[in-house]
């Protein structure tokens, strides 16, 4: 296997909040190779977007730390980086798209100003040469008419828009990596698939990774070249997202895809839900945090922690009894 | 990253905030034309502004020369205030005094606005910094206005300099709570994080991101700042521990007509409605600033003037 584009091994992030610490992301590794889209799934607080902000060393510090690990990028470990030398690899190498697209423009600055922001900072272009490279940014992403758009503020595009400025802003020094943290969320479903597709061709093009964080398991199947699925701060199950699909072997998985409608399901087959509730972060239950609301469970599972182990080549999963797991039981 | 320090001026971001200065005024303009009391009051400030800048010029009588055998005259077409109790004209003293309340109140306004405002964005980014500062901050606030300024002036003696450094300082503390407060909220939002994730930095942050979303709050504050230091300069005069006695503030008149209130009415009155009409005009602009700045207020405004 080739070097990977990213790296991160055994990354612990906490927080310590007034109902204790909690471990937001608990000995987490897995690879994203150069030009592959990997997706992180999970559901809400499971520390998915925990993960994406300690690759670019935003955590707010306190409460956040990361305690432990590794975040090797393009051979240099970025846990090891001054905090100077992390700020001109964000947004150079590694660019970042955000949930709500409503919000992440600033309301005073033009279009223009804040597409070029980037382009002065790290390329050291000259301010013509930054607005010129704004306006193709702005074509770049499908936006009509980018001579008018340069000169309007936020306010005056609708949602889509925004969500598109945003992926040229993150695009605009073609970093190596895109994460798009819950990127789509925020937006109705038919922008949401467009968004996305002008995702995946943006990076394809730069070939540039892009690592999907989300809770939708529709996007995976469709864009994801790799899944990791995460619960309470831990890696469930890494694979081939075929793979995880057709034969997952995590009962949080198969729970996932139970959950989420299917066309090839027999009409008034009822979802079924996880049953249960998240855990609480502060007071995980013991040996495996899923084992409550797990329907696999054995008594192994509420005293020993299960490792996550490689079973076959590029899968790997956490579960004592995943020999048994199956969508179909 | 040796980026940053050399862009120089081309690091001008579209529109500066003159741009958005230009459109606040803009907009403040228009709203004078259909808004008869902030039009009423602009025209009255910059009327204060006229007889400020030209009293010498405007003055009939020498303001210092005392006559005393004209003296506790009424108001007359000679004396269009009355003399006060030395046969001085109270009207040359009074537009004389306009110059000392606008230069006291437009130097507080801008002192405390200026420092305030930077300390405030430099401590919102240090928590340490942050937590000492706004401790000095409580303490300054504890005091009223007033007996602070005079406590300091008594440290540091009357003169014009001092009593604008006075009230300098307890604005400043004012002006820190507020803005710090309003950076503290920006901080956590999308966009700025969404600025950190392109590597912009934290001082390009506070300047160009942070700064132009709170110009409207600092804008409202310093119209008020700037009726309260002249309330507090008059008070201070008032209370003879501001500019010396025998420069004309309207403070200073009004504690000379105090001790002739029966028979010579209108030796403090002319000072006070003076100091009456240009704190309401200034404080009624601050008013009218702050609900057509404030969009969500403005759309309500509209529907009660359509009611």
């Amino acid at each position: 296997m080739t070097e990977a584009l990213l790296s991160v091994e055994n990354l612990h992030t906490q927080f310590r909040t007034e109902g204790g610490l909690v471990q937001a992301v608990d000995d987490v590794s897995f690879n994203i190779q150069a030009g592959e889209t990997f997706a992180l799934v999970g559901e809400s607080g499971c520390g998915k977007s925990v993960t994406a902000l300690s690759i670019m060393g935003l955590i707010p510090n306190p409460p956040g730390e990361i305690t432990s690990g590794s975040i090797q990028f393009g051979g240099v470990d970025l846990l090891k980086l001054s905090s100077t030398e992390m700020r001109s690899i964000r947004g150079s190498k590694i660019g970042m798209i955000f949930q709500e697209p409503m919000s992440s423009l600033n309301p005073v600055l033009t279009i223009e100003s804040q597409l070029a922001e980037p382009l002065k900072i790290h390329t050291g272009l000259s301010a013509s040469a930054a607005n010129d490279r704004a306006q193709e940014l702005i074509d770049m992403v499908g936006i009509p008419d980018s001579k008018t758009r340069l000169k309007q503020y936020p306010h005056e595009l609708s949602g889509g828009q925004r969500q598109r400025i945003m992926i040229a802003m993150a695009m605009a020094c073609a970093p190596r990596l895109l994460i798009a943290d819950e990127a789509t969320t925020a937006l109705d479903v038919t922008i949401q698939a467009q968004i996305l597709d002008l995702m995946q061709e943006v990076t394809e093009k730069s070939g540039a990774a892009l690592l999907i964080i989300t809770h939708n398991l529709g996007i995976v199947a469709r864009y994801a070249d790799r899944v990791a699925v995460m619960y309470a701060g831990k890696l469930r199950e890494v694979g081939d997202a075929s793979d995880i699909y057709a034969a997952s072997q995590h009962p949080y998985t198969v729970g996932l895809l139970r959950s989420v409608p299917r066309l090839d399901s027999e009409k008034g087959t009822p979802l079924s839900p996880i049953g249960g509730e998240i855990p609480d972060l502060t007071n995980l239950p013991g040996g495996c945090a899923f084992n409550p609301r797990c329907q696999w469970a054995v008594d192994r599972c509420s005293v020993e922690e299960p490792e996550l182990i490689e079973i076959s080549q590029g899968k790997q999963v956490a579960c004592f009894e995943h020999a048994s797991v199956s969508l179909n039981v | 990253m040796t980026k940053t320090s050399d862009l120089g001026s081309e690091w001008q971001l579209t529109p500066p905030l003159s741009t958005r200065l230009r459109g606040m005024l803009g907009a403040t303009g228009k709203a004078a034309k259909r808004d008869i009391v902030l039009g009423m009051s602009i025209s009255l400030l910059f009327l204060g502004l006229f007889l400020a800048v030209f009293a010498p010029t405007l003055a009939r009588t020498d303001y210092e020369r005392t006559d005393p055998v004209n003296r506790m005259l009424p108001p007359s077409t000679d004396n269009w205030f009355g003399t006060d109790n030395w046969g001085r004209d109270v009207f040359d003293r009074t537009i004389v005094g306009t110059r000392l309340s606008f230069l006291v109140g437009f130097s507080v306004t801008l002192i405390s606005t200026v420092v305030g405002v930077s300390i405030a964005l430099i401590i919102s980014y240090f928590r340490i910094l942050d937590a000492v500062m706004m401790r000095f901050v409580d303490g300054f606030l504890a005091f009223p206005t007033i007996l602070l300024a005079l406590a300091l002036i008594s440290l540091i003696g009357p003169s014009i300099g001092n009593v604008i450094i006075a009230l300098s300082v307890t604005a400043t503390a004012g002006k820190i709570r507020l803005v710090r407060g309003a950076v503290l909220s920006l901080r956590e939002s999308t966009y700025v994080e969404a600025a950190r994730a392109v590597g912009v930095p934290v001082p390009r942050i506070l300047m160009f991101h942070v700064l132009p979303n709170i110009v409207s709050i600092i804008i409202v504050q310093a119209t008020f700042t700037l009726a309260s230091a002249i309330l507090a300069e008059a008070s201070l005069s008032f209370l003879g521990a501001g500019v010396p006695e025998y420069v004309p503030s309207w403070g200073n008149i009004i504690a000379t007509g105090q001790g002739y209130i029966q028979v010579g009415f209108h030796i403090s009155f002319f000072p006070g409605l003076f100091l009456t009409v240009t704190v309401l005009a200034v404080v009624l602009i601050g008013d009218s600033i702050r609900d057509h700045l404030d969009p969500k207020l403005r759309g309500r405004l509209r529907t009660t003037a359509q009611q």
